[in-house]
């Protein structure tokens, strides 16, 4: 035990003592979440538009002119009845219906309140989002400067509704995805790196003379590695949090045991690809090969899984990304219970001893 | 017998790295095996220090086969491979302290086995290891080979790369070890560390050419031995070689060494011969074999 706390400690100090392996433990996994999060969307610019106008007077002309002027708008269809919209969606041309109700601005000046509807396309979460978000600006800028006279502050209440995707479960998306991308890099890449580091060093030879046993030497390497992934998690949660207000809906504990057993399925693939690797080198280029894209691609991280081929499907069974990310979704977005993951639990558990197995196997006590 | 080595054999693919093999080195006994690179040296020891399977024979260190029992031969070997293996991002003091819990042991506990060679490098404990020099690495790399108290020390080439007042410091180290009642067993390709052990193994292509003392393995030199030189070296070693009594030839220094066919070849004759030949300066005299003789000889005969 002493022996493995000791090796454990000087497996930390590697870790801290390297600049490179600290901005890879904790540089990357910020900067990878703020860049799905934030770079990765879409520009809106001349959006298609229809306009159903059921007052037709001036207010609401000077408003779809102030949408159709601002540049992220253009016009695709004026409509004359509620029926369109519905087909006009289907026929995907248009990304965003605005509503003006009628009496629109008769209403707004005897009540002091009108509606105009928004309804967009949220198949495109972040897209509809956007769009929305720029209607509803425009509409109480307009409002702003054209009524600044007036004492009682005016309210157009733009109702916005979310078609196909209510919640925008769909924007939610890269956390899970994130998560099972750089659990598996900092797991299994770096654990293979460290550990072929040793013989490229020449130092395995010396602990293999000790009188250290291989699953001190595996355990002493993969235990840091598993403490510094599990706050990685933990950052991560968090910042998807207070960032992107993903939420945890379902128990923590649930979420975290899910995220330990990933973890560990990840390190049993690192200890594995260092039992193949002959350099670091070649244990990046395995991890990243075989492990970071398919990881990507395959998951359903970045691409839906029912929408690939069925080949790719069937392929995408054995990425142990596709069951972390399925468990993490139903926990952390649906709420579920243990009892609802209990298949994707299985086969991760299932896959960390398979890999284990083979390593412990192939893991060579002496030299050759 | 301390270490005891039965006709081993061991190839990498093609390549035979030891053919049959044997030597013994007994207990408190500082060994030295001798050979240029390539000769099996680092071979023969991983099989010691139970790193390597040997193909064929069998070997056993302090009565544990190397094979069967490398689980408890390992608590008592100390192993200072050839390369500085080492952690070159931690410490010194932490280098030490990691190998001896490794060890299941404390740098407290056999400070007086490394309390000679540690003191040297205490002054620098809190220097990373991989910003020492190459002679400090060398004392570094010991300390912690022995650190647990080994009953037996195998060292693969501790001195190449480091400069020669290490070398010797380093040496002096090795003896005042051997006095604590440690059997050593070392390797290396210079020939002149081969008078500091008690015996030495002369090792060429795999095989051993000769086991015995220093002394005895230079008094089994059955030639006299002439230093010869001249002016021109380059040309001198031609002449000599040419010339049809001549044996062996090779450049040692500043002079060349010399055998003949003849045992009864005078100086002045020599001489007169290099003379002739348009040498200037010409010196011939008599001088005493050292290992370095015996092995090219040996080399020479087993070439053969």
């Amino acid at each position: 035990m002493k022996q493995l706390l000791g090796f454990i400690r000087k497996e930390f100090r590697h870790i801290f003592r390297d600049p490179r392996t600290m901005i890879i433990l904790f540089g990357i996994p910020i900067v990878q979440l703020l860049l799905f999060g934030y770079v990765i969307t879409t520009e809106i610019k001349d959006a298609r538009i229809a306009i159903l106008d059921k007052s037709h007077d001036e207010v609401t002309r000077e408003i779809t002119h102030k949408l159709l002027s601002s540049g992220y708008f253009k016009l695709d269809a004026m409509l004359d009845n509620e029926g369109q919209i519905d087909n006009i969606f289907r026929q995907g041309n248009v990304k965003e219906v605005v509503v003006f109700q009628d009496d629109f601005g008769k209403r707004l000046k005897r009540d002091g309140q009108a509606n105009v509807q928004v309804i967009a396309d949220a198949s495109d979460p972040n897209t509809a989002q956007l769009l929305s978000n720029y209607t509803n600006a425009i509409v109480q800028d307009y409002l702003q400067k054209k009524f600044v006279n007036y004492k009682i502050p005016l309210e157009i209440k733009p109702q916005v509704r979310m078609l196909f995707n209510e919640s925008l479960v769909g924007a939610f998306m890269y956390v899970p995805g994130t998560m099972a991308l750089i659990l598996i890099i900092i797991s299994a890449m770096m654990t293979s790196i460290t550990i072929v580091r040793e013989k490229e060093m020449g130092t395995m030879e010396i602990l293999l003379v000790s009188p250290l046993k291989s699953h001190h030497i595996i355990i002493g390497k993969v235990t840091p590695y598993l403490i510094l992934s599990v706050i990685n998690a933990v950052t991560i949660v968090i910042l998807g949090n207070l960032v992107f207000g993903v939420p945890v809906r379902g128990s923590l504990i649930l979420l975290m045991f899910v995220v330990i057993l990933y973890i560990m399925l990840a390190l049993s693939l690192g200890i594995l690809i260092s039992t193949i690797a002959a350099s670091q080198f070649s244990a990046m280029f395995v991890s990243i090969m075989a492990l970071m894209l398919p990881t990507m691609l395959l998951s359903g991280f970045i691409y839906p899984i029912d929408n690939m081929p069925v080949v790719l499907q069937v392929l995408s069974n054995i990425m142990p990304a596709r069951w972390f990310i399925e468990a993490v979704k139903a926990v952390m977005l649906k709420g579920v219970g243990a009892g609802y993951i209990w298949k994707q639990l299985l086969i991760m558990a299932g896959m960390t001893i398979f890999f284990l197995g083979i390593s412990v196997k192939k893991f060579k006590l002496r030299l050759e | 017998m301390m270490i005891s080595v039965g006709n081993i054999e061991k190839s990498y693919g093609e390549v035979k790295a030891l053919r049959g093999v044997s030597l013994e080195v007994k207990e408190g006994e500082l060994f030295g095996l001798i050979g240029p690179d390539g000769a099996g040296k680092t071979s023969l020891i991983r099989i010691l220090v139970t790193l390597l399977k040997p193909d064929v024979g069998s070997a056993t260190v302090n009565e544990l086969d190397v094979v069967k029992d490398f689980r408890k031969l390992r608590n008592q070997i100390g192993y200072m491979p050839g390369r500085f293996s080492l952690y070159p991002d931690l410490t010194v003091e932490e280098n030490m302290t990691f190998f001896a819990t490794v060890f299941g042991t404390t740098i407290e506990e056999n400070y007086h086995l490394v309390k000679d060679i540690y003191q040297q490098i205490e002054p620098f404990k809190e220097r990373l290891a991989g910003r020492l020099s190459g002679g400090m690495k060398q004392k570094l790399a010991l300390s912690c080979a022995l650190i647990h108290a080994p009953k037996v020390l195998v060292l693969d080439e501790p001195t190449t790369g480091v400069d020669a007042v290490s070398r010797k410091e380093f040496w002096e180290m090795l003896k005042r070890l051997q006095k604590m009642g440690i059997t050593i067993l070392v390797s290396t390709p210079y020939m002149d560390e081969a008078n500091l052990c008690d015996r030495v193994a002369l090792i060429q292509d795999g095989k051993i050419l000769t086991i015995d003392t220093p002394e005895k393995v230079t008094q089994s030199f059955g030639h006299k031995l002439w230093a010869i030189r001249s002016d021109n070296m380059y040309l001198c070693i031609r002449h000599l070689r040419e010339h049809s009594e001549s044996d062996s030839v090779f450049a040692f220094g500043e002079y060349l060494h010399v055998t003949w066919k003849d045992q009864d070849m005078q100086a002045d004759e020599m001489e007169k011969y290099l003379s002739d030949l348009g040498h200037t300066n010409v010196e011939v005299k008599r001088t005493e074999p050292g290992i370095e003789d015996v092995f090219m000889d040996l080399m020479q005969k087993h070439d053969n």
